[in-house]
């Protein structure tokens, strides 16, 4: 009968019910369909997990790197040391300027570290902002997408905004300037408009943040509008001179150019022979 | 006679009957000039001011002298729609809108710097080769005169264009008139017409720079060939050449073609400048903003040094009185500017009491006869260049790596250590070249042939200078020190003993030199052989 065998088959079940692993098995039993039931549900955002994980080799693959190239003079958690600051908290941005502009690792104990070929490639740049920026959050990487500088930057305002906040350190057309103790501040000609937006929001070395308080996001893509231009700007009156001002201009007459005239006067005045 | 000829003479004999000036021509046109390459570069400065004078005539044209506030319009793509002086925006509009207007302001920048390099190399050769002295101080007190304006012309020509650098000028220009005491803030205000940077100040050196300057420049380089043309010019010493006479060629044909030749070679460098060579490139430096600043913001060179002494001196500030005095910009910038200036005017009378040498001069000095003189202005330029160094120091710093600071000390103890060395370095120089006439003199020109004598002998054969070239090294004269007395015949201490021990001090130490070989000696010599 079809009753007394279920019957049969609950009782044969309910033997075991005060046995003394029933208690654990069926715990384990509702862990495994509660974890399914959570599992199921959460079953859209999945892709996100291999993210994760993905992330997670990143930092582990910067810590790598960090360990080997910066952790010497930042120390082996990024907490700093007597000759170097540290980083938590300063950043992806502030990551990939350094490394990506090559100042990173620094090749001398001078003033200041200065631009170079890059140490890291893309990659190994990315896994060390990666890391750096999961000690304690900063600012992020600026990616494509927010550089839209060509549609909503405003070449001539960029040049006012240039003019007030960088120029008394960059000089009148980005080409640099020397500040105190043999600290400058670079040249901007053919730097990355990425790096030039993260130099503004992390404020790397001597240069101070400017936060999107103090320039707005627009602002600033309309400064690197007009630093863009500037580079490309062609010599309008002739060889430019360094475009640093009267001191070319002064040696110039000097010597191309005196030097011309008293040579042309000695040859006019020359005994004929 | 040809026809031409018939029609030619009674044109001539018509004015010449009316104004006699055949007579004056022909005196003046066979005038005679001597010939040396160092005697034209005061040609240099005078055909560089005529065309500063046509170049700055076509940027009148269309520039506006006004600091009206105006929206720039013009075909500058980065500076559209910005704000700006009219001054500015005018300049932009000759730099990029008026055809051929770029190349005309930079040959006029250009020609600005080559009439002040040109003054200055002028100014030199007339000091290394003693062309001052006498009759012939109140030239040089009109060229130090020309220079000093020329200086201020300058600076307020590129102050014009009202852009960010310029404004810069002004704004140190303003800082070092209120370092005035007493006067100061008022001369300021004054000057601009109120606060700084008010909307006066463009218009009023507009007029200075195109009218009351020029028109003073006019005069005096009137004055300055007129004196010239009179007193003769100078010429070296050589054969034939004596304090009463010029050596060189008739004005006409000679130096019309010469000189005219060498008006369209200035003017053609200066092109030359001007179309391949960037100058004040004013629509990359904005329009003047008082709130901006660029980094490396200098003068042109001739103000250069000044800016180099603002930048060296310590940051001393006294207060007295509710006053404060910036001995940081007013010892800089006009004390010592206004010592070295008196003291390069008055040079002629301080080497003339120096030697108490009252004659009259023609003869141009070379500079080893002269050493102290020599010494003297090497030291000053070596001062010059020394604070010129430090008025550039960012643009070194960044370019040779160094620091702002390490140049700023090495010109600070620079500036007082470099020039007595230049001093006593150049005055043995000197010396040393007059030893080497000398020995030219004496013992002959060293041909570096060698000749073995039949005995073995190796001799260098040293080859005698002809007669001319031996007159040449030995004609200058050799004055004695002064003797000043300090008792009179009768044994009385004399009233300005101590005065006089002064200027017997400083005319030994001009006179040293090198005994020239006398005829003598060259005889006992035999010239040549030994």
């Amino acid at each position: 009968m079809r009753t007394v065998r279920i019957n049969s088959g609950i009782k044969k079940i309910s033997r075991y019910r005060r046995h003394r692993f029933a208690g654990p098995a069926l715990l384990v039993v509702a862990l495994i369909s509660l974890g399914a039931t959570f599992q199921v549900a959460s079953a859209l955002p999945s892709t996100n997990k291999m993210e994760t994980t993905a992330q997670s080799t990143l930092i582990e693959e910067g810590k790598q790197i960090f360990a080997r190239g910066c952790s010497s003079c930042h120390g082996l958690n990024a907490e700093g040391g007597s000759i170097a600051p540290s980083l938590i908290g300063v950043g992806a941005a502030s990551v990939d300027f350094q490394v990506g502009t090559g100042r990173m690792p620094m090749q001398d104990m001078s003033q200041q570290a200065m631009r170079k070929q890059p140490i890291y490639n893309a990659e190994e740049t990315a896994a060390l902002a990666a890391y750096v920026a999961s000690l304690a959050p900063g600012p992020d990487v600026i990616n494509e997408a927010q550089l839209t500088y060509e549609r909503d930057g405003n070449t001539a305002e960029g040049g006012q905004l240039f003019r007030t906040n960088c120029a008394m350190c960059h000089n009148f057309a980005g080409q640099g300037g020397a500040l105190s103790q043999g600290k400058y501040a670079p040249t901007l000609m053919g730097v990355e408009a990425r790096h030039i937006y993260e130099a503004l929001i992390t404020g790397p070395q001597s240069m101070p943040v400017f936060s999107d308080k103090t320039i707005t996001p627009e602002e600033k893509l309309s400064i690197i509008k007009w630093i863009k231009a500037a580079e490309s700007e062609p010599n309008l009156g002739g060889a430019s001179l360094g475009r640093v001002g009267p001191v070319t201009e002064g040696l110039l007459v000097w010597t191309l150019g005196l030097g011309l005239l008293i040579g042309i006067a000695v040859w006019l005045t020359a005994k004929a022979r | 006679m040809s026809k031409v000829e018939r029609i030619g003479g009674n044109v001539a004999s018509y004015v010449d009957d009316r104004t006699g000036a055949a007579k004056w021509l022909r005196k003046n046109l066979t005038k005679v000039f001597p010939d040396h390459w160092s005697f034209m570069l005061g040609e240099i400065v005078l055909y560089s001011f005529i065309i500063l004078l046509l170049s700055g005539t076509f940027l009148t044209f269309w520039f506006d002298p006004s600091q009206r506030d105006v929206i720039y319009q013009g075909s500058y793509e980065p500076l559209k729609n910005i704000e700006m002086s009219a001054s500015y925006a005018s300049t932009l509009h000759i730099s990029f809108d008026v055809r051929g207007g770029l190349l005309m302001r930079q040959i006029h920048h250009w020609a600005a710097l080559i009439f002040m390099a040109g003054m200055i190399a002028h100014l030199m050769r007339v000091f290394f080769t003693g062309a001052f002295r006498k009759p012939r101080e109140a030239n040089w007190l009109i060229g130090v005169g020309l220079v000093t304006l020329g200086i201020v012309e300058g600076f307020l020509g590129y102050s014009l264009p009202d852009d960010l650098l310029s404004g810069t000028g002004i704004r140190i220009a303003e800082a070092i008139i209120q370092a005035l005491p007493v006067v100061g803030s008022y001369l300021a205000f004054f000057a601009f017409g109120g606060a700084f940077p008010g909307h006066v100040f463009i218009p009023r050196i507009f007029t200075v720079h195109v009218l009351l300057l020029p028109g003073i420049f006019l005069a005096l380089i009137t004055v300055h060939l007129m004196l010239v043309w009179y007193q003769k010019h100078t010429q070296y010493p050589g054969p034939g050449r004596t304090e009463k006479n010029v050596v060189g060629y008739p004005l006409m044909p000679i130096y019309m073609a010469k000189a005219g030749g060498f008006f369209f070679i200035v003017f053609g460098v200066t092109a030359l400048l001007g179309a391949v060579a960037s100058i004040n490139p004013i629509w990359l430096y904005g329009p003047y903003n008082p709130g901006q600043i660029s980094a490396g913001s200098q003068p042109d060179f001739y103000m250069g040094w000044l800016d180099g002494l603002v930048r060296m001196a310590p940051p001393i500030e006294t207060h007295a009185f509710g006053h404060t005095i910036s001995w940081n910009i007013l010892i800089p910038g006009l004390i010592v500017p206004g010592i070295l200036f008196t003291l390069m005017a008055l040079y002629p009378f301080i080497e003339s009491w120096m030697t108490g040498d009252k004659s009259e001069h023609h003869l141009l000095e070379r500079p080893r006869n002269n050493p102290n003189r020599t010494a003297i202005g090497a030291m000053s330029l070596a001062f010059i260049l020394v604070v010129l160094i430090n008025g550039g120091n960012d643009i070194i710093a960044t370019n040779f790596h160094l620091t702002i600071n390490q140049i700023m000390w090495f010109t600070r103890i620079g500036v007082l250590v470099i020039p007595p060395l230049v001093f006593v370095i150049t005055k043995r120089i000197c010396l040393s070249l007059q030893r080497a006439d000398r020995e030219k003199v004496l013992h002959g020109r060293e041909t570096g042939r060698l000749v073995m004598l039949p005995h073995g002998e190796f001799i260098e054969v040293h080859e005698e200078l002809t007669p001319e070239q031996k007159f040449t090294l030995t004609q200058h004269p050799q004055p004695a020190a002064l003797i000043v007395p300090t008792t009179d015949a009768n044994g009385v201490l004399n009233p300005q003993g101590f005065k006089g021990r002064i200027r017997a001090r400083f005319s030994q130490a001009h006179v040293e030199q090198i005994d020239a070989p006398t005829e003598s000696e060259a005889k006992a010599l035999g010239g040549g052989h030994h």
